[in-house]
């Protein structure tokens, strides 16, 4: 990982030969998949077939590097695995396992290449080609992109088909009968003569044979849990209270701590004065640590007060103080030599602007939010001088594992990163900064374990947001259809934020996180003009749910619905006019038939707003309904229809649409991050509500299957929500809401 | 300082201003209660005393004059409650962080109307956030947990 940058440059370089059609010969040395980390730390009696599956005298344990932050990752793979290794993955024990460059994402750049993630193009599967012998090569082992199915559905499966085949020829070689006429069921492997043998009993003689590759995969007739309702494996645990997160882990010996860190992030520390602090009751340390302090006590609440009692100065960090100074170096953004990247540019927009009398300009607004998962940024560290036991929740752990050598100056090897279920990420724990701040504090404490957790103050004051953006658009109609649009859009880079905290060479080229969810729509407006500006950097900012589609399908989609009302054209039927994706097509056929459309406006006091929004490779398609109550506007309804390729599980599939849906109108609705002297104004969940429980429509979902590549469901769902529920106010109020959260125009019951 | 919490008497030397969540989750390591807030805004700490929803972030120890319960003590995997029967059936958890407070609103809901109106159940979990956005689920749970409780 030291050496990431400069092995990326030459990374790229084969890349680019693989982009431009020619493979070069490095390639396919590059393509070969790195060794199997299990068989390191294998004990005796145990066989590690593949990197996903361990079996021993106890059983079998199947490896789920993908993080589970509620997304239900950990029960997916299991079951990718399990569908070919025939067990029962509630019978099985599940690992996260160890950071390794064997659990490299294959799909985690896609969201970053200049190609839109449905083009097929020669161009674009090479970019992605490329992309994956980065990843492999850097060792991304990162949950992030939607990109556990597209990445496991074929490689998880087939880790349980080798492994299962990899048994059945222990059994064989044990029992003298050929490998084809044995059968696999339940964790065991059963004779032509209808007995069995457990698979844990095969450990042994698994772990002497090479792995048996020359597998098929099951045809889905089959197939016994895709496709079917799953039960989640973590279904009992959370629901008892006994599911363990990183904040419950509590060991021997345990002190607790906190921190406090400049909250205008990047800021450092100038003096402290802890002297009052010091004689609270349970403290036992005071750590300054990098720009900041650190508590350690014999309790959390004890940490938190004597944080509280610490008199800090800070020194400023070099970006505005407050939300107009930032807004202001985005409107000032739009300039020729600021200018980042034109992926669309069709037809001619500005000869459609000049042949027309009265174009539309309008200009959009997205603002700074925060992940605020439910559980606030927390880890466990024991440091000693020959290792490091990092206990947290994280998507990125071979980044912490780096990060960490290199503050300990420990070898990789001997930072030991144990992932933890996470209580809601949405993208936040694609950041380490809490669990390096617990290490710094865990060195002061040598062979101690100190259990740091952010107070939730401090986790609204360094949650890393999502990039304010403002776009300005301009179009025409002509003849009761969209003419011409073009939409400029300034924003500051979120690709280089966050790349350059994990120390990850920043994806060459332009910054696509900041013109995703528009350049890439699916529709064919005559003229189409994209182009993104370049914002120098401010807060630092990470990938928010849904990433740069979270805000740019509100830009691009309630512009869009705006020139459709211009043209006196039926919102549902126009996007269907435009609409140039066959896929895309079919998802707004359907979802104008079981949404019953009939126009946008219902009846007097009832109205609806329409939006499509491509992103991850998935085109999602919603028709948000609200009424107008005396308490304020009321979300009554939504229809969501989309298509995956395949749905893997209708039980979570329809849980992640539905919540997707709800993070999504929660935050357009009421949430924001405004700034005063470069800290969030925002300190806990009154001024950053979301949607509560008396605010939840009905959420009608439909998943179609198309055939197609398979796709995930974590993000797509959430870039349509804001404007369709933005273009159903104008439908219902005519006053178009040009700037999130929409609370600050309208009122909601 | 007494305490009962799930009918078990605990003897403890803390400051009576100590918020209850953190007596039972740094003291006692009772980890079923949360910290989301500190301030009683999302509920994920929410206990029983004397069976009534409490949040334990926003109640100091030395005030608490009752017997608690926590999400361990309202019923186990080996002995479900009703209301965990029915999370379960409805698969309602996604991060499942919110999940304990939801489940002991719900439960303190029904022991008092068990069968509640649609803006019954809403009036009761309004106070409980969930950031994955479960609500739906949890709304059909409650629904659930009131049937079964009336076939019993």
């Amino acid at each position: 990982m030291a050496r990431l940058k400069t092995i990326a440059r030459r990374t790229f370089l084969i890349g680019s030969a693989a982009i431009a059609g020619g493979v070069a010969f490095g390639y396919y040395r590059l393509r070969q998949d790195p060794p199997n980390p299990l068989l390191k730390d294998l004990k005796a009696g145990e066989a590690a077939i593949t990197p996903y599956v361990r079996v021993d005298a106890k059983g079998v344990t199947l490896i789920t590097p993908r993080a589970d932050k509620g997304q239900g990752s950990y029960s997916m793979q299991a079951h990718l695995i399990a569908e070919e290794l025939d067990v029962d993955p509630h019978k099985v024990r599940i690992d996260p396992g160890p950071p390794n460059p064997a659990y490299f994402n294959s799909r985690i750049m896609d969201d970053s290449l200049p190609f839109s993630t449905i083009d097929d193009g020669m161009m674009a599967r090479g970019a992605r080609g490329g992309g994956e012998v980065l990843s492999r090569l850097l060792g991304m082992q990162i949950t992030g992109g939607s990109s556990t199915v597209p990445d496991g559905y074929e490689k998880l499966r087939m880790a349980g088909a080798v492994a299962r085949e990899t048994l059945k020829e222990a059994a064989a070689r044990r029992s003298g009968v050929s490998r084809s006429q044995l059968k696999t069921r339940d964790g065991q492997v059963i004779f032509p003569d209808g007995k069995s043998v457990t698979y844990a009993d095969l450990a042994v003689e698994a772990a002497q044979l090479a792995p048996v590759t020359d597998v098929t995969l099951r045809p889905e007739q089959e197939w016994r849990y895709i496709g079917k309702k799953m039960r989640r494996i973590d279904i009992v645990a959370k629901s008892t209270g006994t599911q363990q997160y990183g904040i419950d882990i509590r060991p021997d010996r345990v002190v607790y701590a906190t921190v406090r860190a400049n909250p205008g992030i990047g800021g450092t520390i100038k003096r402290y004065d802890a002297s009052s602090a010091e004689k609270m009751r349970g403290v036992k340390k005071i750590v300054p640590i990098k720009d900041g302090v650190g508590v350690i006590a014999d309790n959390t609440w004890r940490a938190f007060q004597a944080a509280a009692a610490i008199k800090i100065e800070w020194n400023d960090p070099s970006y505005p103080a407050d939300s107009a100074g930032m807004w202001k170096v985005l409107e000032n953004s739009f300039s020729k030599d600021l200018q980042d990247s034109r992926l669309r540019n069709d037809g001619d927009v500005d000869k459609a602007f000049a042949g027309s009398s009265k174009p539309i300009e309008a200009e959009y607004r997205t603002p700074y939010l925060a992940h605020a998962p439910l559980e606030p940024m927390n880890a466990v560290v024991l440091y000693t001088k020959e290792r490091l036991d990092i206990w947290t929740g994280t998507q990125i752990p071979v980044f912490l594992q780096a990060h960490a050598a290199k503050l300990t100056r420990l070898p990789e090897e001997k930072v030991y990163v144990h992932a933890q279920p996470i209580g809601g990420s949405f993208g936040a724990r694609l950041d380490d900064t809490y669990a390096l701040q617990a290490i710094e504090l865990a060195m002061a404490m040598e062979g101690v374990p100190v259990k740091m957790t952010w107070s939730r103050e401090e986790n609204m004051a360094h949650d890393y947001p999502r990039p304010i953006q403002l776009s300005r658009a301009k179009g025409t109609v002509r003849d009761g259809m969209v003419e011409s649009m073009s939409i400029d859009v300034a924003g500051q880079s979120m690709g280089a934020s966050w790349f350059n905290r994990l120390q990850a060479p920043v994806p060459p080229g332009s910054d696509t996180s900041s013109v995703n969810g528009i350049w890439d729509q699916p529709f064919a407006i005559p003229n189409f003009r994209v182009t993104g500006y370049r914002a120098k950097e401010m807060v630092p900012v990470s990938p928010w749910r849904s990433v740069g589609a979270s805000g740019n399908g509100f830009h691009h989609a309630s512009f869009l619905d705006e020139l459709i009302h211009a043209a006196g054209a039926d919102p549902m039927a126009e996007l269907i006019r435009l609409c140039n994706h066959e896929r895309s097509k079919q998802v707004l056929h359907t979802l104008r038939d079981i949404s019953d459309w009939k126009g946008a406006r219902i009846d007097d006091r009832r109205a609806r707003g329409v939006a499509l929004t491509l992103s991850f490779g998935v085109p999602m398609a919603q028709v948000v309904e609200v009424s107008d109550t005396p308490q304020g506007i009321k979300i009554d309804k939504v229809h969501a229809v989309c298509d995956v390729g395949r749905v893997l599980d209708p039980v979570n599939f329809e849980a992640q649409v539905r919540g997707g849906i709800i993070w999504a109108l929660g935050h357009a609705m009421n949430c924001e991050l405004t700034y005063e002297n470069f800290a969030p104004v925002q300190t806990n969940f009154h001024l950053f509500e979301a949607m509560r429980f008396h605010q939840r429509p009905e959420i009608i979902v439909k998943g179609l299957e198309l055939g197609g590549e398979v796709r995930g469901i974590g993000e797509p769902p959430v870039p349509p929500a804001a404007p369709a529920l933005a273009n159903a106010i104008f439908a219902l109020t005519g006053k178009r809401v040009r700037e999130l959260p929409l609370n600050k125009s309208v009122t909601f019951a | 300082m007494q305490l009962t919490v799930n009918s078990k008497r605990y003897d403890l030397d803390v400051e009576p201003e100590m918020p209850l969540l953190w007596v039972l989750r740094d003291e006692l390591g009772i980890s079923g209660p949360k910290y989301g807030c500190g301030a009683g805004l999302c509920g994920a700490c929410t206990v029983h005393i004397d069976g009534a929803a409490v949040r334990s972030c926003s109640i100091n120890a030395g005030g608490v004059r009752g017997s608690i319960t926590t999400i361990e003590g309202l019923g186990t995997p080996a002995n479900l409650h009703i209301v965990q029967q029915a999370w379960i059936e409805h698969q309602v958890a996604q991060c499942g962080y919110c999940q304990s407070g939801q489940m002991m609103t719900a439960a303190a809901l029904l022991s008092k109307t068990p069968d509640p109106s649609d803006s019954e159940i809403a009036d009761a979990m309004d106070g409980n956030l969930c950031r994955c956005g479960t609500y739906t689920r949890i709304h059909s749970a409650v629904k659930t947990a009131a049937q079964m409780m009336k076939g019993k």
